[in-house]
């Protein structure tokens, strides 16, 4: 196969994954894990209050 | 804050260490800026060959680059794996070298590039010596990121995480690309390219290094940190998703743009302009996810400081978005190219988001890791915000009319087809917008400096604090 021809295909199946992740992306499946996936930066203060409070808690 | 004996804490002195050096290397970095703006106007300013313009204007590009971006980089996602992977860093004594590392490349910098030893390649200036120096902290920071997120207790990675790790990658691989050269001596080494290719390889590297390191990593800044000082998940997870992998997907692509006209092959140019365009799509979609994680609290944005850099941020980054693929329009860079609109585009990216989106992430961070929740003086944070705001529009708007005027003039023809306007007449032309521009910098210097007393009266006379990192649910007794 010429080698112009193998990276134009590469090109071609590159946007098809792309495509596929979009499609994946807005899949209802992965609804609740995204979810829970964006709380992940405004969860790590709240541990840390109850942390600190299990802590008070054991002394 | 007394935490238990027995628990835990995340690695927040190297966070510290960098998170320190990028304010100060900020306010030098910025100062060299302002020491060539002003050698533009006067040119008498060159007073010796060490700080004559052509050997401080890399130093300043690497300064602000590198040693402000770079250890702000370094800092965040430190701080941002950690915390949402919920684990200590992997290996604190390799997370200190890269620390040391960082800063030991940055000060070779400051030595080598003054006395004029240089690659000449733009932002890969630095000698081979330096360029093995760089290679071994970054595969160290790899090490370090990923072995973090290896070993974390959360079951997702977060988005934020996602831009990093493909920053470090990407960077990676593009300085060992771009940097390959055969040594002379030790102060001296030649491309291990020639001629249009290697053209074409330091753009593919300068624009990914645009990319990669001033967007992307800084994108995963923006994910983190306006979330959380908006108390309010991202706007749209997925949107997220399709940002991280539409940006990974085009950018690769884009570097020809800076070859239009030149000895390139055509196609390639055109390549490069269109997967400039098509780069607008994800870059609005990313600042529309960030700005309307703001919905619903938009009334926080009158009170809150830190919001406004970090909204007013997002707002330059789409600016400059649009700009940069309107710029890379053949016939549109017919008359932009060469003149001073680049430079203003640049500033308005640099600027207006990596710089604004810095400082917003930096007011939030440091006084975290000092044990406090706030800076010493919001007042002051307010301050800077407005100063800097006001230096970019001035510097922005000055480069702007500078460029579009510079291109109509060397463009100008008479009807018996001379030139009508020698060089030297546009660079008279362009005195004013170049006092205009050292304003514009002198202002955003301004509120560099209104932030270091602010981060030294913040930090002075604090214990350093760690944060706990909390058990895994269910562990807790």
């Amino acid at each position: 196969m010429d080698v112009n021809l193998a990276r134009s295909l590469i090109t071609a199946l590159l946007f098809i994954v792309f495509i596929g992740i979009v499609l994946w992306a807005w899949s209802k499946g992965k609804r609740d894990d995204f979810e829970a996936a964006a709380r992940l930066p405004l969860e790590d203060d709240l541990a840390e209050e109850q942390m600190a409070r299990n802590g008070r808690g054991q002394q | 804050m007394q935490a238990p004996s027995t628990c835990n804490t995340y690695n927040y002195t190297v966070v510290r260490q960098f998170a320190i050096m990028t304010v100060v290397w900020g306010i030098v970095g910025m100062l060299v800026g302002l020491i060539i703006a002003a050698q533009l106007i006067w040119p008498e300013l060159n007073l010796t060959p060490w700080l004559s313009y052509g050997r401080l204007r890399p130093l300043h590009t690497n300064a602000v680059i590198f040693a402000f971006g770079g250890s702000a980089l370094f800092a965040t996602s430190y701080y941002v794996v950690q915390r949402t992977c919920h684990v200590r860093l992997f290996g604190d004594w390799l997370a200190s070298f890269t620390f040391w590392g960082w800063q030991a490349v940055i000060v070779l910098a400051a030595v080598t590039l003054p006395l004029g030893m240089t690659s000449g390649k733009e932002y890969a200036e630095l000698e081979w010596p330096i360029d093995v120096l760089i290679t071994l902290v970054w595969v160290s920071y790899a090490v370090v990121f990923f072995g973090t997120i290896a070993k974390r207790k959360t079951p997702h990675i977060y988005v934020a995480n996602w831009f990093f790790g493909a920053f470090i990658i990407t960077v990676a691989v593009l300085h060992l690309v771009n940097s390959a050269a055969m040594p002379v001596t030790l102060t001296k080494s030649y491309s291990a390219y020639a001629g249009v290719q290697d053209a074409m390889v330091q753009w593919w590297y300068g624009h990914n290094a645009v990319g990669f390191f001033l967007t992307a990593g800084f994108l995963g800044m923006m994910y983190y940190f306006i979330p959380k000082q908006a108390g309010r998940p991202v706007y749209s997870y997925r949107l997220s998703v399709v940002h991280f992998w539409a940006l990974i997907f085009t950018y690769m692509w884009a570097g020809p743009h800076h070859l239009h006209y030149t000895a390139l092959p055509d196609w390639a140019q055109s390549i490069g302009m269109i997967f400039s365009l098509v780069l607008l799509a994800p870059s609005w979609g990313g600042m529309i996810n960030g700005i309307m994680t703001l919905s619903g609290a938009w009334y926080k944005l009158r009170t809150d400081p830190i919001l406004k850099f970090l909204v007013v941020s997002l707002s330059f980054y789409g600016m400059s978005t649009f700009e940069g693929p309107m710029m890379s329009i053949k016939t549109v860079n017919a008359l932009s190219h060469y003149t001073d609109w680049t430079i203003g585009h640049v500033h308005s990216g640099a600027l207006g988001w990596v710089g604004m989106v810095t400082f917003g992430s930096l007011y939030y961070l440091i006084p975290r890791l000092y044990g406090r929740t706030e800076m010493h003086s919001m007042k002051l944070v307010t301050l800077h915000f407005w100063v800097a705001t006001i230096g970019i529009v001035l510097y922005i708007a000055a480069m702007w009319i500078a460029g579009v005027m510079q291109g109509l003039m060397w463009r100008a023809v008479n009807p018996d087809g001379t030139l009508t306007y020698a060089f030297v007449e546009s660079v008279k032309a362009t005195y004013p917008y170049y006092a205009v521009r050292l304003l514009g910098g002198l202002l955003y210097f301004a509120g560099a400096l209104i932030m270091g007393w602010n981060v030294y009266k913040t930090v002075v006379g604090q214990k350093a604090v760690d944060a706990p990192i909390p058990l895994p649910a269910g562990a807790h007794a």
